[in-house]
């Protein structure tokens, strides 16, 4: 579902990504995990066509990046750690926004099933900008499922939130999940990417340095070890 | 759960009808929601109006002018008091984009990016024309001159379609920066220098009465520019968006 192939990164003379190579198939839940700084996001930002690469090919559902970014985008969802939401529209206003952006169906149905599902169907008529945190990212997975993307794509996406939000969040991505779509999330949250993802990648420097399926990790703290060593050992061999 | 997550998007359509549809239908979304948003907070509008009123009633006092220098300073004071009123509201329509990475979110819709570029135009075109009509009758009691003839509207039209096409391709730019307040004027007035130039030689000449063929040449200017400065905001908005 996803193929990125030698992908590099500049910023100016800084170089985020050195020729990073990732794939994802359909269906897979895959945790980004990393460092601050390692390139998470603005790999994510590639991902989701908002960041165009130096070099390199990314593949989505077979459409490939800067090209058809058009059609990547209309099978993408993405939620960052920022709700990407207008505070001086109402919940229902800023989802039939995003309805008409993404021409669905039906819209209004689709609009109260959404709210429904993240639990603020009684809160539709009210300003974001009155809602905490917690609600706003709720929302924010809300318009991000709004037209039922084949991908979805997390970016540290429990930042900020409280524990009922987080336990919310984590419903929602294990419904994402359970349909068959592909996820990336990145996290630093390695207890709750461990149960959420079935694959866990390690992002350091610039590039995947180590991945290793959910099957193979027994518990959290095997995890913990899995991603220590991995961020340790490329220091390790400079050294 | 899972059937709630259900949804059936409409496939896109190839043909140049649907394509124009798609783009309208996108351009107007992003055209309603700025309306919608401003009329909750009413923060742009309120900004700019009190800003233009103030320089108005400053040039006012500050210049005591007779009947005839009046005349052919208005067109000056006025594009002035419209120029910068017209930087603060670029400057906050696309500070609300940037507040809570809403701009990411227009630009991850599945749209051609320029209909974002229009739709945020056409509402930044509706603020600075709302302010210019609040603005038209205070001068024209203040000064004592009649400002509403169709030739000063067309031309008031005209010079801020262009203002309003390169201010807001600039302020897309501008908002990427920590300095955006300070660099959105530093970039757009060098820029728009020409359609200013042109609008207050067009509306000093409807002003002073002087013969329409006189005023013409600068209606052709604006015309040309406005058509220049939307072309290449349409060409280049995708590559100013994108990292």
């Amino acid at each position: 579902m996803i193929r990125v192939r030698k992908l590099v990164k500049r910023f100016g003379p800084k170089i985020v990504l050195r020729s990073m190579d990732f794939d994802v198939a359909a269906g897979e839940f895959v945790a980004l995990l990393g460092p601050n700084g390692a390139g998470k996001t603005t790999f994510l930002r590639i991902l989701a066509s908002l960041s165009r690469p130096a070099l390199g090919e990314v593949r989505i559902a077979g459409y490939r990046l800067p090209d058809q970014a058009a059609a990547v985008r209309r099978r993408l969802g993405v939620v960052s750690h920022q709700p990407l939401l207008y505070g001086d529209l109402t919940a229902m206003e800023n989802l039939r926004f995003y309805g008409r952006m993404y021409a669905i169906d039906d819209m209004e149905r689709r609009i109260l099933d959404v709210l429904e599902m993240v639990g603020l169907a009684n809160r539709r008529h009210d300003l974001v900008r009155t809602f905490s945190r917690g609600m706003q990212q709720r929302l924010a997975i809300g318009r991000a499922v709004l037209h039922d993307p084949e991908v979805m794509l997390f970016d540290e996406p429990h930042t900020g939130l409280d524990q009922d939000a987080c336990a919310m969040l984590d419903n929602v991505l294990r419904a994402v999940a359970a349909r068959g779509r592909t996820v990336v999330m990145t996290s630093h949250d390695l207890a709750r990417a461990a149960d959420l993802a079935s694959r866990f990648d390690v992002l350091s420097r610039g590039k995947i340095v180590a991945s290793v399926q959910r099957a193979e990790m027994e518990t959290t703290n095997n995890l913990l070890a899995f991603y220590r060593q991995a961020v340790s050992e490329p220091e390790a061999s400079r050294g | 759960m899972d059937e709630q997550l259900s949804v059936s998007v409409e496939v896109p359509r190839v043909g140049l009808r649907a394509q124009t549809a798609n783009f309208l239908r996108a351009m107007w979304a992003v055209v309603w929601k700025d309306l919608a948003a401003e009329w909750r907070s009413r923060e742009l509008l309120t900004g700019m109006l009190v800003f233009a009123l103030l320089v108005i009633l400053i040039f006012n006092f500050a210049l005591e002018l007779d009947a005839k220098a009046r005349a052919s300073v208005t067109s000056g004071v006025l594009w002035v008091t419209f120029a910068f009123a017209g930087t603060l509201g670029l400057n906050r329509s696309m500070a609300a984009e940037k507040d809570r990475g809403c701009l990411d979110g227009l630009l991850l819709a599945p749209v051609d990016r320029s209909a974002i570029y229009f739709g945020k135009a056409i509402g930044n075109l509706i603020f600075m024309l709302i302010v210019e009509l609040v603005v038209l009758p205070v001068y024209s009691v203040l000064y004592n001159t009649n400002l509403f003839s169709p030739g000063l509207l067309l031309v008031i039209l005209l010079g801020s379609v262009g203002y309003v096409a390169v201010g807001t391709l600039l302020s897309t730019m501008a908002v990427q920066a920590r300095t955006r307040d300070i660099l959105l004027p530093i970039l757009l007035f060098p820029l728009v220098l020409p359609v200013l130039i042109a609008a207050v030689k067009a509306s000093g000449g409807i002003l002073q009465s002087v013969p329409w063929e006189e005023v013409q040449v600068w209606i052709n200017l604006l015309v040309v520019y406005d058509v220049i400065f939307v072309s290449i905001a349409f060409m280049f908005f995708d590559y100013v968006v994108e990292e």
